[in-house]
């Protein structure tokens, strides 16, 4: 027991709370948000040293003092605090860019009480230990995101933000169901309960439906194919840091939940279940790759790209190895760092060149060199090209591909890498290179940097995570094979 | 009694199926409203009906119904009533913006 | 504007009437039907039926509320009760009970529940009346 685990989730929710009062004052909103942005990231940090330390590597918490199975449990395993602190560095990073770009107009109607409980909801989403605790807080994080995604309210953000909403509405009606199902099926909640009583319950039938069913839903929330049609154009429409955050944390948190689920709990029937999510991750690397190889706006490009990017991360649970998770785990890593700062140097060229139309754009290599060799790092990195991170978690995840002997989806990685350079290419050639098309600048050297500055940690971190990928790739191998032996788990909850 | 409510709730989502594919944006509003009611419905029914006996109040019990489920509800009731409130207000913002509520004049165009 | 005195004069009792009964439900809500989402979903209707009977502007001045931070200071006290249990080392949102004899109300049962339940009721009275005053507000 240690309430020091509700931290990461009560903390956001109360600093939310407070600036609430302090709505019009936004100077003032900027400070208290950035230093407990800053003091939430050090509690994530914590959280992950002490379990780490920890002699099980699994601390949990029994909300309201209610014994395991029939109360709430809150639980820290690795892969739950490894999420909570990458959530917390995009958290950071992306708040003090906003501070740079977020209209002062915005900044008054609540953008910082939002953004607190979108990063509240997500962070429970990591820690909780119960289905429906899980429903609850993808809810928190869900609806701080709709509004975040219309904030400012444009024709354009209000049409499309629509059909985002719509859409998660009705996986959020399935997701009922799914839980419906599941708890007349086993008669609990609990996810170690469930774990358990999933291997002794002689009803595979119906427990394949059910898994199905929270597929489907995951895989609306995580943008998996076919169900990714909503990402592109909704994530085109808010200002940069909230498409950065956005980009970077909330499909992560669907393929977070698949990845606990499908580890966890349905794991009685893994030919059929981790044979489909196989198919659907070559799926979403293609289709999403395709999407953006046909692109020519920067933000849309870096849309599509989350989508067949989604579909690496599901791919190593598919492949189903200790090797592919911990790639797959690693590549949550870096591509959350990734594509955050992806997203940030999309909104740092919009700030410069007022478009995020590649044809637009042209020759900034010359007019600013820092950021176009900045960006040029990070698109290397999201293409996989050593010795950047991106390289080591595709070479562990196709390595464990080919182990399992599952060439077809070695084959659509491998062109879908290539495909991904390609389009990261597009971006730097059209907006990098050539001639300056933009008459006058609108941004000067001094603002130039303060745009860079946040975005600098996320680069020096996609470098550090492949210069010392041996001992953070033993850690993702640490973190798989935790979670691929759900009776560390179950006996950390129900203390057996 | 259950075969009526599991009626009931095929009903419900096979309307608001209906709904949630139209053109009018308050339609698809309608919709998600009656699908997530079919969900709550569901759940009730899961947790098995007419039992006709109280809550949980002792270990000796002989019979109950089972609570849960009615704390769940009660939760997604909450929930979808906050989320039914947003979603209304957009779709009056995105009428007010573009000044029709036919999602096929919504659709948006490729050179934006 | 007509003058709707039978409305007025209505409004003006039933709406005590009304915010009276709210506040039963959510003293009830621990042990029998009631609670704080539905006592301020009632204490909200008080409210409304103020607004629909008078109007948006004359009730503002009356009653200038910002409901806003109803959200918040619910939250606030919400949270503070479940944080509170901490202090004395047991887990998050443990509630504890006891009976005591109070003056007039004979013996009642004392709950933080009822804290945690005062918060909830604050922030849906907030969340209630911001929806019904934002759309209302805006009538071109």
């Amino acid at each position: 027991m240690s309430n020091f685990l509700t931290l990461p989730i009560l903390l956001p929710m109360f600093i939310g709370t407070i600036l609430i009062f302090f709505a019009k004052k936004h100077k003032l909103q900027r400070v208290i948000a950035g230093f407990s942005a800053l003091s939430l990231l050090g509690v994530a940090i914590y959280l992950g040293y002490i379990v780490y330390t920890d002699p099980s590597q699994i601390i949990t918490l029994e909300i309201g003092d209610w014994p395991a199975p029939f109360g709430i449990v809150l639980v820290a395993d690795m892969f739950a605090t490894m999420m909570v602190i990458l959530s917390s560095i995009v958290g950071v990073v992306c708040l003090f860019f906003a501070f740079k770009t977020i209209h002062s107009d915005r900044e008054k109607f609540y953008f910082y009480p939002f953004y607190f409980y979108l990063l509240t909801g997500v962070n429970g989403a990591f820690l909780t230990g119960d289905m429906f605790n899980l429903f609850v807080f993808f809810e928190v994080m869900l609806i701080s995101s709709y509004v975040l995604i219309v904030h400012g309210g444009t024709g354009y953000q209000l049409r499309e933000s629509f059909k985002y909403v719509v859409m998660n509405m009705v996986a959020s009606a399935f997701f009922l169901v799914a839980l419906a199902y599941l708890y007349a099926t086993t008669g609990t909640l609990n996810m170690a309960d469930l774990a358990e009583r999933v291997q002794v319950l002689e009803q595979e039938g119906i427990l394949n439906g059910i898994a199905i069913l929270f597929l489907f839903v995951f895989g609306a929330k995580g943008a998996l194919f076919p169900l990714y049609f909503w990402l592109p154009k909704s994530y085109y429409g808010p200002p940069a840091a909230i498409s950065a955050l956005f980009g970077g944390l909330l499909t992560k948190v669907g393929i977070y939940a698949i990845i606990r689920v499908f580890t966890l709990i349905f794991v009685h029937n893994t030919e059929f279940t981790h044979t489909i999510i196989l198919i659907l991750a070559g799926g979403t690397m293609f289709f999403g790759v395709l999407g953006a190889v046909s692109q020519f706006d920067f933000k849309r490009i870096l849309s599509y790209h989350i989508i067949s990017q989604v579909g690496y991360m599901v791919m190593g649970l598919g492949v189903y190895t200790p090797l592919a998770l911990a790639g797959a785990i690693y590549y949550i890593a870096h591509h959350i760092i990734v594509k955050s700062a992806l997203f940030l140097f999309a909104g740092a060229t919009q700030k410069i060149t007022g478009t995020t139309e590649l044809k637009k754009m042209g020759g900034l290599l010359k007019t600013h060199p820092w950021l176009g060799w900045l960006f040029f790092i990070s698109a290397m990195s999201l293409a996989g090209i050593p010795p950047l991170s991106g390289f080591f978690s595709k070479f562990a995840l196709i390595l464990a591909a080919v182990q399992k002997e599952s060439y077809y989806i070695v084959v659509v990685a491998l062109v879908v890498g290539i495909l991904t350079l390609f389009s990261m290419m597009k971006i730097f050639m059209y907006a990098f290179w050539g001639e300056p098309k933009i008459s006058q600048d609108k941004v000067n050297r001094k603002e130039m940097f303060a745009l860079l500055r946040p975005i600098i940690p996320l680069v020096v971190l996609t470098i550090c995570l492949g210069f010392f990928a041996e001992p953070i790739f033993q850690y993702s191998l640490g973190v798989s094979e935790q979670i691929l032996d759900p009776a560390n788990y179950v006996n950390a909850v129900l203390g057996k | 009694m259950e075969i009526l409510i599991a009626l009931l709730i095929g009903v419900l989502f096979s309307v608001s199926t209906y709904l949630i594919l139209t053109k009018s944006l308050f339609r698809v509003v309608l919709g998600t409203v009656l699908m997530s009611h079919g969900a709550h419905l569901l759940i009730l029914t899961m947790g098995g009906l007419g039992v006709g006996s109280a809550p949980l109040l002792g270990e000796g019990a002989s019979s109950y119904t089972d609570p849960l489920p009615q704390a769940l509800i009660l939760t997604a009731i909450v929930i979808s009533f906050g989320m039914t409130a947003l979603l209304l207000v957009m779709t009056y913002r995105t009428y007010k913006v573009h000044q029709t509520d036919d999602l096929d004049k919504l659709r948006g165009r490729l050179d934006e | 504007m007509k003058n709707n005195i039978s409305l007025h004069t209505v409004a003006q009792i039933s709406v005590f009437i009304v915010l009276s009964f709210s506040f039963y439900l959510l003293f009830a809500g621990h042990n029998n039907p009631g609670g704080g989402f539905i006592g301020a979903l009632m204490a909200a209707s008080a409210i409304v039926l103020l607004y629909v009977s008078f109007d948006l502007k004359t009730i503002k001045n009356v009653l200038p509320l910002y409901y806003p931070y109803f959200i918040a200071t619910g939250l606030l006290i919400a949270m503070g009760t479940g944080v509170s249990s901490t202090l004395f080392g047991y887990p998050f949102l443990t509630q504890f009970f006891q009976y005591t004899t109070l003056p007039i109300l004979g013996e009642v049962e004392l709950t933080t529940a009822l804290m945690f339940d005062l918060g909830v009721f604050i922030v849906v009275i907030g969340i209630a009346l911001l929806i019904i005053t934002t759309i209302a507000e805006d009538d071109e």
